[in-house]
């Protein structure tokens, strides 16, 4: 390929991951990360790589599979968002200490904001905690070239090295120009060293030794050690700045005039920070402006931190994202000049995210909330977390909570001799991915009370991979598949049925007679089963349309786009009832039955 | 023109990312460097998405408010979201039935995308509609870094494969621009 190509950050490092031979990649798919693992399959099937890629059933488990691939020669990588790496993290530690023979890549994406996360946490942080190297990429190109410097460096030191971008560099398109793909010529050979690869704690010792070892010198390597990115005049001041801050100081500097005489230093190892930059800058300047996210991770390893400025020293802002309108003020104040005024949002906000027209999900919560009209709602990670607009979501902690919250709700009224209806909701993919163990859990314990898995037979928050039930994998190629059913009935789960949402009447009364269940028998599993409408992988049948119109019976009393909350039904200010937006509208007739004045009317298919 | 800073904003569902990618792949068959920003996740279930684009010698993905050249709003209520992102003078293109008043002298274009969107039959056009709307308006004054026969050829090569797709694209980008006359 010799073409300058856009590729988004996220496809950028699939093209270094082909680039540098690697062999194995599994993944979990979480914004902003997801489309790294399909970028792979894609580039994998383009130029016909030998290559294991999967989408595994959590990170954990996806880390695990390319750790065993290292340790037996081969080059593998792991994509997943931050808050997956919390789900990996015990693989995670442990293989610091055991090394890796292939390179090993841990990508570990971000989200500042945050924009679409549970937490702004710094996997940087998890890399210094686990003591393993970590890249910090300042734009899709970069990100594509530290993925071959990250395997250089994992197997220079026989250590996993993580790569972390954030939602700005996943999710920023740039004109590419790829490198040659060489396809590997490795095949496994795993030597037994059960010292090393089963380590006793003994050993960890020993290992641990070790593993500080190399952490002097990866901390002196030179291919990852901090760049200097402009003119190097003499001056009293200088910035130190990671990831996309760097990018962003870089335009301001020049916008402010500031690119000739404020020395710009982009650190793309933040850990560990090279020992020999830490010892010298800050006899070299006076003052160090620190920019990076989340955490002050490159500030905690100054020993001396009485003439930095970042967010330790409170000059930098600890949350949120550092938005180059931040870093222009920030940058300016810290040369002492004047910032231009940045000008506000004339409105804020605007449309709050909702379910989309036609989603099973929104009939689901509707039928929840009529069979348990007092109940508690723990649901869990994905779209339906969007129930929240409907009143059926009272928490989200977690992937697979919903699951554990439930059983802890029901132990807990328990206690005080009143239990209350509690319907638990979670998705396809999240009960797959840690759904099960609770579950287990949860009977084994007699909690009672009812799990709706919504099963809309795909991923759908995250672009509609695939999950374990469907028989095919990343880049569409066929796999074996598990039954949800028979898994659900394994857990030792009595009640267990299967309902269409959008067979609004029929499912309504499944829901009420599995929440009777749980009052009585025990735990009852409903599995809401049809598909997401804007999932174009879907290979079955679409639930017939039925298409509706509101008659002139409707007196504008919003029952609809209030407790059914569908974008296409929408209230006419100045005819003060409600019509259909056309252009959206996908024909799925459920607001028929939801009008109490019978205005929806079907009027064909 | 050396660089051009622009904001696309919308909701999700709109077809955002699509109308961005054609506009950057655009700049580069120009030969100008460019860089995208785009929402995705959570936000893309009908909330509001906006997508930065520069094409041109940056660094940064974003584009920092005061500094955008023009504004591409999918939706009306989008306008007093992102309009603070325009530099003074800016450019905004409007899906609306009628040109939003008291603007800070901020010229602005307005075509009711939605209803032609209805009549050509096809919701997902409602963005190549804006785009053709916006070339028509704004290349011949130099108001844009490409021209409407450049993003012709980028949607003929992005989709050559897809002929039914490339011929609903294709008719999409030239409504809108035959109804950027007046
Ligand atoms: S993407 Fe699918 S699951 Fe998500 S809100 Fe839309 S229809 Fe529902
Ligand atoms: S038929 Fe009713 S519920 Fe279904 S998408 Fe249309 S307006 Fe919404």
């Amino acid at each position: 390929m010799s073409e300058r190509m856009l590729l988004l950050g996220n496809e950028a490092m699939a093209h270094g991951l082909v680039e540098a031979g690697c062999n194995v990649v599994a993944s979990y798919p979480g914004t902003p990360a997801s489309e790294i693992l399909s970028g792979v399959a894609q580039w994998q099937a383009r130029y016909r790589l030998p290559m294991h890629v999967e989408w595994a059933v959590n990170e954990k488990v996806a880390l695990e599979i390319a750790y065993a691939a290292s340790q037996a020669g081969l080059r593998a990588a792991t994509a997943m968002k931050q808050v997956g790496l919390n789900v990996a993290s015990d693989p995670f530690m442990s293989a610091a200490y055991l090394g890796v023979k292939g390179g090993f890549l841990v990508i570990s994406a971000d989200d500042p904001g945050p924009h679409s996360s549970q937490t702004e946490q710094d996997s940087r942080l998890m890399a210094l905690s686990a003591k393993v190297p970590v890249l910090d990429p300042d734009s899709p190109e970069q990100a594509r070239e530290l993925v071959k410097i990250g395997f250089e460096l994992s197997e220079a030191f026989e250590i996993p090295v993580m790569l972390r971008p954030t939602t700005r560099v996943c999710h920023a398109n740039q004109d590419i120009l790829p490198g040659p793909v060489t396809p590997s010529d490795r095949t496994a050979v795993f030597e037994k060293n059960p010292s090393r690869w089963a380590a006793t704690p003994k050993f960890r010792h020993r290992l641990h030794l070790e593993l500080e070892e190399k952490l002097a010198k990866i901390a002196a390597w030179e291919p990852t050690a901090p760049r200097l990115l402009n003119p190097a005049a003499p001056a009293r001041r200088a910035i130190v700045a990671s990831g996309v801050a760097a990018a962003h100081a870089r335009d301001v500097l020049h916008d402010l005039g500031l690119w000739e005489t404020l020395p710009l230093w982009q650190v793309v190892q933040p850990y560990p920070l090279h020992s020999s930059f830490v010892a010298t800058i800050l006899e070299q300047y006076d003052e160090i402006l620190v920019l990076e996210e989340t955490t002050g991770v490159m500030e905690l390893q100054f020993a001396d931190r009485y003439r930095v400025k970042g967010k330790r020293s409170g000059f930098v802002p600890e949350v949120g994202e550092l938005s180059p309108e931040l870093i222009e003020g920030l940058i300016a104040s810290f040369a002492g000049i004047d910032a231009p005024e940045t000008p506000a949002p004339s409105a804020e906000g605007g449309r709050r995210p909702t379910l989309c027209p036609g989603c099973p999900h929104r009939a689901s919560f509707y039928a929840i909330k009529r069979a348990a009209p007092k109940g508690i709602f723990p649901s869990d990670i994905g779209c339906y977390t969007l129930g929240i607009n409907l009143g059926g979501v009272d928490t989200v902690l977690c992937m697979g909570a919903a699951v554990s919250q439930a059983a802890g709700f029901y132990h807990a009224h328990k206690l005080g001799g009143v239990v209350p209806d509690i319907v638990a909701t979670i998705g396809d993919s999240t009960f797959f991915h840690a759904g099960i163990p609770p579950l287990i859990d949860a009977v084994v314990q007699d909690a009672r009370f009812v799990l709706v898995i919504l099963d809309n037979a795909t991923t759908a928050m995250t672009g509609n991979q695939p999950t374990p039930a469907l028989g095919w994998g990343a880049g569409g190629v066929p796999t074996a598949t598990v039954d949800m059913e028979g898994l659900v009935k394994a857990c030792g789960v009595k009640f267990c049925k299967v309902g269409r949402p959008g067979n609004l009447s029929a499912f309504t009364d499944l829901m009420k007679e599995a929440v009777a269940f749980a009052r009585t028998e025990g735990l009852a599993v409903v599995i809401a089963r049809q598909p997401c409408v804007v999932d174009r992988t879907f290979k079955g049948d679409r639930p017939p349309r039925r298409k509706a119109a509101i008659s002139d019976a409707c007196n504008g009393c919003r029952y609809c786009t209030t407790q059914f909350e569908c974008p296409a039904l929408v209230y006419d200010e100045e005819e003060k009832r409600v019509v259909i937006d056309t252009l959206i509208c996908t024909d799925c007739g459920v607001c028929i039955d939801v009008c109490p004045r019978l205005a929806i009317e079907e009027v064909g298919q | 023109m050396t660089g051009q800073q622009l904001i696309i904003s919308g909701v999700g569902g709109q077809g955002i990312l699509f109308l961005t990618r054609i506009l950057a792949e655009t700049a580069i068959g120009q030969g100008m460097p460019v860089m995208t920003s785009e929402t995705h996740g959570m936000a893309q279930r009908g909330g509001v998405v906006i997508s930065h684009l520069k094409a041109g010698e940056f660094s940064s993905p974003l584009v920092r408010p005061g500094r955008a050249d023009g504004l591409i709003a999918m939706k009306e209520e989008n306008v007093a979201i992102h309009r603070h992102f325009l530099r003074p003078g800016g450019w905004i293109v409007v899906n609306a039935k009628a040109a939003p008043a008291d603007l800070d002298g901020h010229p602005v274009h307005a075509i009711d995308a939605d209803l032609l969107a209805l009549e050509l039959g096809n919701p997902q056009s409602l963005n190549l509609i804006l785009l053709g709307f916006s070339l028509a308006r704004l290349a011949a004054s130099g108001n844009l870094f490409c021209t409407a026969d450049q993003v012709i050829g980028t949607i003929e090569r992005r989709l050559a494969e897809k002929g039914k797709l490339r011929d609903a694209s294709l008719a999409a980008l030239r409504l809108g621009m035959e109804n950027a006359a007046g």
